[in-house]
């Protein structure tokens, strides 16, 4: 279970997270949805442990994230703008260095699992920088998954990505969110924030202003809640602090 | 042994990509000649006896190739973001800076192994001797020991390239003296014994500085 | 915020009048030199600036493992004073240097006589470097802690320099001895002194620099405050 309470962050004198607090359960997934600039990938960041929060809690499964941070790590898989991958090496190489790195037992049978999993197998032997988008892709989420961590994060996994490589995105997702893991996604689309979550939440200029359930929700009443919410956030800037 | 495979596994990597391309290589073997001939031209119309500045050139050269090597081996890390890829991995941040530095050992003692011959035969002096090569070592890892943290450093600047040698130059100087000094000495025919202080030196400069670079490494790549 | 400033005007004060007597002891107390002549005064200075120069990047390396460790702001900013104040007595120790090279050795930069001139000139070179550091990066925060690493780093190897530029030339001049020049009880008393006045105006020019260097900060701040309250967006 992910437990973000009081969750502030900022950057010398400006301020990109405020007082966020939220909570994912066992397995559960959670879309964030917000405008450029909300603070989604800072939010995802300080999750993924690469930055540390200015002020509140973050803690995984009962580990706080600043104390016991090279714990935590073992149990976060993070799937970045970038692919974290090295050119040079083959996408094979790739994986088993990473699985290398996370004291991943078996690796050559994992990595195995994994080309087939996301559908690499052909290109295994070829340069990373070989790949398409969309390959990347899904060669950052095997890497992001070679170690089966329980919580997943995933910074924007759309973009850039045509039709075609959407689809095989969402169905990939679909496959691997089944297993008892807990996600959090960012994402400024909206119509695939209903895809597969349980629970979305909207961040604006740093605030987090909107959770429901996904059941209890519909994609026009997301718009107009996003709609409402974010415009509002503009306009509350504006007033004085 | 995790620690150990780690490292391992991050120099397998630097060296396996290299090997692959070996651009990195040959643009540092190009540059240590163009310098050692450089320097060669310059000093030929003044200088009488060329054995006298050898040893300086020599380690000016190196020091330069190190530079080049340095800012490449963490320009590789950079693309796609692959640095952060090692900071979320469950490891002691030292895995990383060990990682790199062996691998910056590895590249810049392989083009001095190929420098040196081509040296010996350009200057026309014997340089392929235990003591010489014992002290390139000594003086190659006082290089890379603190020349992988300052790369690491100078790489999150606007000045990428020209900040590593600002950074690291005023610092490796001891190591360029100390080195050319022996160089000299056993090129001068001086017995090891008389060397035997600088020698020490050098080692004393390598342990000093492998281990504060390893200790201020954590505060360089935390966010 | 009182009490500060009071210290620190008292200070001034003790600077001023400590200056004032170093350089009446300096160039009419302490008796002429026999072998150089008066141009042998500026030695006083040239020492004096010397010793604030390290003294400077010793606690510039002090204030980094501070701010490592509590990664409090402040101490960020008595780091960069230092370094300020550093770098000019490093430049009035180098120039100094080289007039009393000239007047000694008629060179204007001996490398082979005087290893200290070197020693003290890669000081600089030091600092210029951690000032080009800083100034090249974005963001105050990465901006102290790498400039603190690499003060630590910087100020570890000065020794190993020290050591290797001294061994090179093989001399070991000793200070009270070289050259010929034997200083007289006088002339102790007056470099002694000289030395503390320098040391006194060093941390009077620190109150000021950190003082200036915080209220900066409030500006920033303020300034920050100010345009999210007018523009709503950041």
């Amino acid at each position: 279970m992910l437990q973000v309470q009081g969750l502030a962050k900022s950057f010398g004198h400006t301020h990109v997270l405020r007082d966020v607090s939220l909570e994912v359960g066992q397995g559960q997934f959670l879309t964030v949805v917000g405008p450029n600039g909300a603070g989604k990938t800072t939010l995802l960041r300080i999750l993924a442990t690469l930055l540390k929060p200015t002020t509140g809690l973050v803690s995984f499964d009962g580990l706080d994230l600043t104390a016991r941070s090279a714990e935590v790590r073992r149990r976060i898989g993070f799937v970045s703008h970038q692919s974290l991958t090295y050119p040079k090496l083959t996408v094979e190489e790739n994986l088993a260095f990473y699985g290398k790195l996370y004291d991943v037992p078996a690796v050559n049978e994992r990595v195995e699992t994994l080309l087939h999993l996301v559908g690499l197998a052909a290109r295994r032997h070829d340069p990373a920088r070989t790949l398409s988008r969309g390959m990347h892709q899904r060669l950052s989420i095997a890497r992001a998954i070679i170690h089966q961590p329980s919580l997943l994060l995933l910074d924007e996994p759309y973009t850039g990505l045509d039709q075609q490589a959407a689809e095989m995105l969402r169905h990939l997702l679909q496959t691997i969110t089944a297993e008892a893991r807990t996600v959090v996604m960012t994402t400024h689309n909206l119509q695939r924030a209903l895809d597969l979550c349980d629970t979305v939440a909207i961040l604006a200029k740093g605030r987090l202003v909107y959770q429901a359930e996904n059941d209890s929700l519909s994609p026009e009443a997301l718009q107009q809640a996003y709609w409402h919410h974010v415009a509002n956030a503009s306009t509350r800037g504006q007033a004085s602090t | 042994m995790s620690f150990a495979n780690k490292v391992l596994a991050i120099v397998w990597k630097d060296v396996i990509s290299e090997l692959r391309t070996r651009e990195m290589f040959s643009s540092m073997l190009v540059f240590a000649l163009l310098v050692m001939v450089i320097f060669n031209f310059s000093f030929e119309l003044r200088v009488e006896n060329i054995v006298q500045v050898a040893p300086g050139i020599l380690w000016v050269t190196f020091a330069f190739a190190s530079t080049l090597e340095l800012t490449r081996s963490l320009a590789t890390e950079t693309e796609n973001d692959c640095l952060e890829g090692l900071f979320l991995a469950p490891m002691d941040r030292g895995v990383i800076y060990f990682g790199k530095m062996l691998g910056n050992l590895i590249f810049i003692s392989a083009v001095e192994a190929l420098t040196l011959p081509i040296f010996s035969v350009l200057f026309n002096l014997s340089l392929i001797r235990i003591p010489l090569l014992v002290t390139i070592f000594l003086g190659t890892v006082g290089f890379a020991a603190v020349g992988t943290l300052l790369s690491t450093i100078a790489v999150s600047t606007r000045a990428r390239e020209v900040m590593l040698p600002v950074l690291l130059f005023p610092i490796i100087l001891p190591v360029v003296i100390a080195a050319a000094k022996v160089t000299g000495g056993i090129l001068d025919g001086v017995a090891l014994g008389e060397l035997a202080h600088w020698l020490r030196f050098l080692v004393g400069f390598d342990i000093i500085f492998l281990v504060i670079s390893y200790l201020t490494f954590d505060f360089v790549v935390q966010s | 915020m009182p009490g500060d400033s009071r210290i620190t005007n008292l200070l001034s004060w003790l600077s001023g009048l400590s200056m004032m007597v170093a350089l009446y002891l300096v160039f009419l107390f302490a008796p002429t030199e026999a072998t150089m002549g008066d141009v042998q005064r500026i030695f006083y200075f040239h020492v004096s600036s010397a010793w604030v120069g390290f003294f400077a990047f010793f606690v510039t390396l002090i204030a980094g493992i501070a701010f490592l460790r509590t990664g409090s702001r402040d101490w960020d900013v008595v780091a960069l004073s230092s370094v300020e104040i550093g770098i000019t007595f490093t430049t009035m120790a180098v120039i100094t240097g080289s007039i009393w090279a000239k007047a000694t050795w008629n060179a204007w930069w001996p490398w082979q006589q005087e290893p200290r001139l070197v020693l003290i000139s890669i000081l600089l070179l030091l600092y210029l470097a951690y000032l080009m550091l800083r100034a090249f990066l974005e963001g105050e925060e990465q901006k102290a802690r790498f400039a603190a690493v690499y003060g630590i780093v910087a100020f570890m190897s000065v020794p190993f320099t020290f050591m290797s530029v001294r061994w090179w030339q093989g001399l070991h001049p000793v200070i009270f001895e070289r050259e010929g020049m034997h200083l007289t009880p006088a002339m102790l008393a007056t470099f002694l002194f000289c030395l503390l006045t320098f040391t006194l105006l060093y941390f009077t020019l620190l109150l000021h620099r950190t003082r200036l260097g915080r209220m900066e900060d409030q500006v920033e701040g303020l300034k920050e405050r100010l345009s999210l309250r007018e523009g709503g967006s950041l």
